[in-house]
């Protein structure tokens, strides 16, 4: 269970101001569920979810991770406790192979049958990957599906996701959206927290979370906030949105 | 032939043996052949006039290796050795050089290399070089290696040249030219630390029609070392030549990239990549990420690089 209590993040602005970019956020994610965070772009979702990575540390406010004080845990620490963290911008390496990034990830030296079968989940025909670079040779489309086969890989307790479909095309999408459905499914004692603006992402959640201007504007289950927020411009339908981005 | 405890550490580092090699081989140790042999087609006999030897490869020689690894392990111990292949036509065949140096004495050890390849029409060599120095001794590891190639018409040499530890100082240089349809493919990895040096030089002259040149360097300089990579590529005819330098800096380390084209020929394409940086905050934060210390992500980060 993930617990965020009054959490902000403040940097320094223009001309010597502040700027909130996370703005006394209090949230709890509980075992066994989806949660799907949603909101305008620049709203501080991104942010959000970095600060429960580690990657950045809040201003004010405690992050609590199955009942541990986390705020104060390395990147590294938090990583080991088992959260994970898809960026949205998945990044690039000069000499390191999609099986080597597998192998890291999954913590053990994975037969390339099993990594096949992560990549393969993902809508990678695994053999014409499993020794590529991961560099610009690759597509965004490509790189970011296999940033989500590692996050697999891992299966920790608590995976992130930012923005999992920007840059994946229409037929990958359908199979991301099974993925989601399976880890879904398999979660009971994890959790999963993704960040999307889409439609039938938003449908797979149990709960949904709106930020925008850097708070909670509203949580609650699917059900509930799902109807309040079709046709606004915080959700796009995929065909419509695809390759929505943002940036960080 | 035996080797003791220091050889077999330096022959596993340079040239990955255990023990004596399959095929054509001379095994050089402080400054003394410890080991020969060649086959119906690798003939290796030692040079009268220097130190070193000629290696003379039959034409249409396919699937056969030569290794020819140097290890010095006494302190002070300077030597130039010549060794020259002569590669028949249509030949096709691996050549293992490399050279470790251990040196715990206060005087500096120092191998010179100067190794000419004639490749005839059609021939290919894949040429693996390992350098590597270890030793705890205030003298240095010194290594100065000389490569000159001479490619006959729609000859192929792909040089994979490796330095990864231990080496004080090093002046690496290379001359290569290159008849109609030959080609060149040079990969050079480097890592320094310490106070290290390395230099490394090439010219190649590509003076045939359609010949080719891929000159790629990738190399890491940590601690206080220092890098001069300078690659020089001459179109004369028709050709295609290419040269890049992608390089890791840590700590103090400094590097220099020396990009030199020059085209002769209207139809000459030569192209020059150059990058320096250090390692990608968002790199390490990705490895992290996946359960990684600092440390273990640039480990890895660097050990893929240099792969």
């Amino acid at each position: 269970m993930l617990e965020l209590k009054n959490v902000s993040f403040i940097v320094p602005g223009d001309s010597g101001g502040k700027k909130e970019i996370v703005k006394d956020v209090s949230l709890v994610v509980e075992d066994g569920k989806l949660v799907v965070i949603t909101g305008p772009n620049g709203g501080g979702k991104s942010t959000l979810a970095k600060l429960i990575m580690g990657v950045e540390k809040p201003t004010s406010g405690r992050i609590f991770f199955n009942g541990e004080d986390i705020t104060d845990l390395s990147v590294t620490d938090r990583a080991k406790k088992g959260v994970s963290f898809a960026f949205q911008q998945p990044v690039k390496f000069k000499g390191l192979k999609v099986i080597d990034l597998l192998r890291i990830a999954s913590g053990k030296h994975l037969s390339v049958g099993d990594a096949c079968v992560y990549l393969s989940s993902v809508g990678l025909c695994a053999r014409d990957y499993i020794d590529r670079e991961l560099n610009s040779s690759l597509s965004g489309g490509e790189l970011k599906r296999i940033e989500i086969a590692e996050i697999l890989s891992r299966s920790t307790k608590l995976s992130i996701f930012d923005e999992p479909e920007a840059g994946i095309d229409l037929w990958s999408f359908n199979n991301l959206i099974k993925v989601f459905e399976d880890m879904r499914r398999n979660v009971r004692d994890g959790s999963i927290i993704i960040i999307s603006h889409q439609e039938r992402i938003l449908n797979v959640a149990d709960e949904i979370v709106v930020i925008g201007g850097g708070r909670v504007e509203r949580k609650g289950s699917k059900e509930e906030i799902l109807p309040t927020l079709l046709g606004s411009a915080s959700v796009s339908n995929f065909c419509t949105g695809a390759g929505n981005k943002e940036g960080v | 032939m035996k080797f003791d405890e220091i050889q077999l550490r330096l022959l596993d580092e340079i040239a990955s043996l255990h023990e004596v090699p399959e095929g054509a081989y001379n095994i050089r140790s402080d400054s003394q052949a410890i080991g020969r042999r060649s086959t119906e087609h690798i003939v290796i006999t030692p040079k009268k006039d220097v130190s070193g030897i000629d290696i003379e490869i039959l034409p249409g020689t396919k699937n056969e290796s030569v290794h020819i690894p140097v290890v010095l392990t006494k302190s002070g111990l300077k030597e130039v050795v010549y060794n020259d292949f002569y590669v028949g036509e249509g030949a096709d065949v691996l050549i293992v050089a490399g050279c470790g140096i251990d040196n715990c004495g206060a005087a500096d050890s120092e191998h010179d290399g100067v190794h000419r390849f004639f490749l005839k029409k059609g021939a290919k060599v894949r040429y693996v070089e390992k350098h590597y120095g270890s030793g705890s001794g205030k003298g240095k590891r010194i290594l100065n290696p000389v490569t000159e190639a001479y490619l006959d018409e729609g000859a192929e040499m792909t040089m994979e040249m490796v330095q990864i530890k231990g080496v004080d100082d090093t002046e690496r240089k290379t001359v290569a030219s290159l008849k109609a349809g030959a080609k060149l493919v040079v990969r050079e990895r480097l890592m320094t630390h310490d106070k290290q040096n390395a230099i490394s030089t090439y010219e190649v002259v590509l003076d045939g029609e359609d010949s080719s040149a891929d000159v790629v360097s990738r190399s890491v300089a940590r601690d206080d070392s220092f890098q001069k990579f300078d690659a020089k590529i001459v179109g004369n005819a028709p050709c295609y030549g290419h040269t890049e330098c992608d390089s890791i800096i840590m700590d103090r380390g400094r590097i220099l990239a020396v990009p030199g084209l020059q085209a002769n020929h209207v139809d000459a394409a030569l192209m020059h990549e150059a990058a320096i940086g250090k390692i990608a905050g968002e790199q390490l934060v990705k490895l992290m990420t996946l359960g990684l210390t600092a440390e273990e992500a640039e480990e890895q980060i660097i050990n893929g690089f240099l792969r």
